[in-house]
């Protein structure tokens, strides 16, 4: 017990060091492209709390949000009819394995050509990226069930809707959720690398502005921001995930504890 | 009390009037299978796993099907069970043909930990079969504490299956089997992967459903002890393809119980009658 409060200090610690680490060594920096941390924090609160919060950080994340769910919706209810209809996966698996080896920012240039700069776009291409990874792992989620769980449902005579919400969606659950969670690292980089591309909206074209106008700071503030955005969504999926695998996470701990 | 005053007249009427529906019942068997065949594949390369299967068992009654391992004892449950097809004969239940899953019919599968949902806690399992049933709360609420009593997990409902011991999931595995309320209740291997105190609970826990609920009762084991110490009749099976050696009436008698069943003469020769079959059918 006391060990583990130990190291929880240490995780909170070791990081705040560094950042002191940070702000005592840059202090007197003189060079442009690395300013003090004590001017990134002044512009940081500047420009993000809360000027442009709402035109820029709220735009971005809502982007983020929307294009990750349609994907990962997309994903799982693709992957689910695939898995299910052989004929279907056997004509779709090789053009699925072509498109998801693309790297996602690679298709920006043509759903730009397809429905211009606006907030369609970036959405679209989010959704694009979230789409692959999710898709996947529901596919591969869904035929790995067990053969013996799909006897149960029969001989209990579960009705399809039954089958696919009560027994199949749970069971590929782990596998799901491992690819939501591939899909919303890259989700991420996408919105970041869409605002980059002919926007003037977002924390991407923020910070790209400021890189191309030599307002090092405002570059340093933009890219803390993305830092502690991916960090908390990621604590917020985390948190979601432990909720609804409560059951999976539960008996693995106790798998190995045993 | 009455029987002071009852007279010998209305006794007399009284008793075939009872028993008359009795002996209906018991002329249809509950259970038939006739001919049964099962192969995969065609023409010369077909696996022919059930030969010619004939036997039948009566409401009420606990049979065992015994046989070498890779007999093809697990093909003819999931046939009975209505999950495969069958190529030839058929199953009748109550004399009527079977399609598909019966609805008179529930399986307790071998392996426990991949029969379970382990994202439902206990109760949870023993409604999801009950869904589409759609019984008033109180009814659902009976069915699942009944079984739950009936398997001695009663305080277990909030639990998860991999939080109990294997045998407790197996309890589990019955327990929503009973409260399904089937007319037969089939088990594969049930008791193969508990340790051998739990196997013999579980065992006399598949008597006292029998007692309790009125269930026909068809298990498949590679025990014959189990077979002999359970069964009113042994199906005795032999390979390649399956089909009946023998039909073995155990008449031991009854309650049983483990420890004075077991060392029963009666007992030792029902073993070796049945194992001597299966011996010299795996030579």
């Amino acid at each position: 017990m006391k060990s583990k409060l130990v190291l929880i200090i240490l995780g909170v610690a070791s990081p705040l060091v560094a950042l002191g680490l940070w702000w005592s060594v840059s202090e007197t920096s003189t060079n442009s492209f690395f300013p003090p941390l004590s001017q990134i924090m002044t512009r940081f609160s500047d420009l993000w709390l809360f000027e442009h919060f709402q035109s820029d950080v709220l735009v971005s994340m809502g982007n983020l949000f929307a294009g990750f769910l349609i994907g990962g919706l997309l994903g799982i209810v693709i992957g689910f009819v695939l898995a299910m209809v052989p004929l279907l996966r056997w004509m779709c698996e090789p053009t699925i394995h072509f498109f998801r080896g693309i790297p996602p920012v690679a298709l920006i240039p043509i759903v730009i050509t397809l429905i211009g700069f606006g907030s369609e776009m970036r959405i679209a291409n989010i959704a694009l990226a979230a789409f692959f990874p999710t898709l996947i792992a529901a596919m591969d989620g869904i035929r790995g069930i067990d053969g013996s769980l799909k006897d149960v449902c029969s001989v209990y005579r579960l009705t399809p809707t039954e089958r696919i919400t009560r027994v199949y969606l749970p069971a590929a659950g782990p596998q799901i959720f491992s690819g939501l969670q591939v899909s919303l690292q890259v989700s991420f980089v996408v919105m970041i690398a869409s605002e980059m591309l002919g926007s003037s909206q977002g924390i991407g074209a923020m910070t790209l502005l400021a890189q191309q106008s030599f307002m090092s700071a405002d570059m340093w503030a933009g890219i803390l921001l993305l830092g502690v955005i991916g960090f908390l969504v990621n604590i917020g999926f985390e948190a979601i995930k432990s909720r609804v695998l409560s059951w999976h996470l539960g008996s693995k701990r106790l798998e190995r504890a045993a | 009390m009455s029987s002071l005053l009852t007279d010998s007249t209305t006794i007399s009427t009284t008793r075939p009037g009872s028993e008359e529906p009795l002996s209906t019942t018991t002329t249809i068997p509950r259970l038939e299978v006739q001919g049964l065949a099962k192969s995969y594949g065609s023409g010369a390369a077909a696996a022919h796993i059930i030969g010619d299967l004939t036997f039948s068992i009566s409401a009420g009654e606990v049979v065992c099907i015994v046989g070498p391992s890779g007999v093809g004892k697990t093909t003819l449950l999931k046939c009975l069970a209505g999950l495969h097809p069958s190529t030839g004969g058929n199953i009748k239940i109550d004399g009527k043909e079977i399609s598909g899953p019966p609805a008179e019919m529930a399986l307790v599968f071998q392996d426990y930990s991949r029969s379970l949902m382990p994202w439902l806690n206990v109760r949870k399992n023993l409604e999801l079969p009950l869904r589409h049933l759609k019984l008033r709360a109180a009814e659902l609420e009976e069915r699942c504490s009944t079984a739950l009593n009936a398997v001695g997990l009663a305080g277990a409902e909030h639990k998860y299956p991999w939080q109990l011991s294997g045998g407790m999931q197996q309890r589990v595995a019955i327990a929503r089997a009973l409260a399904y309320r089937p007319e037969i209740l089939i088990m594969d291997e049930p008791f193969a992967s508990v340790d051998a105190q739990t196997r013999f609970e579980l065992e006399d826990l598949c008597l006292k459903i029998r007692e309790d609920f009125g269930m026909t009762i068809l298990l498949v084991t590679h025990d014959i002890d189990e077979a002999v110490y359970l069964s009113d009749r042994i199906v005795a099976i032999g390979s390649k393809p399956a089909r009946v050696l023998e039909v073995i009436d155990v008449d031991l008698p009854g309650p049983r119980e483990q420890i004075e069943t077991r060392a029963l003469a009666e007992f030792a020769q029902l073993r070796t009658r049945t194992l001597s079959l299966i011996r010299q059918e795996q030579a």
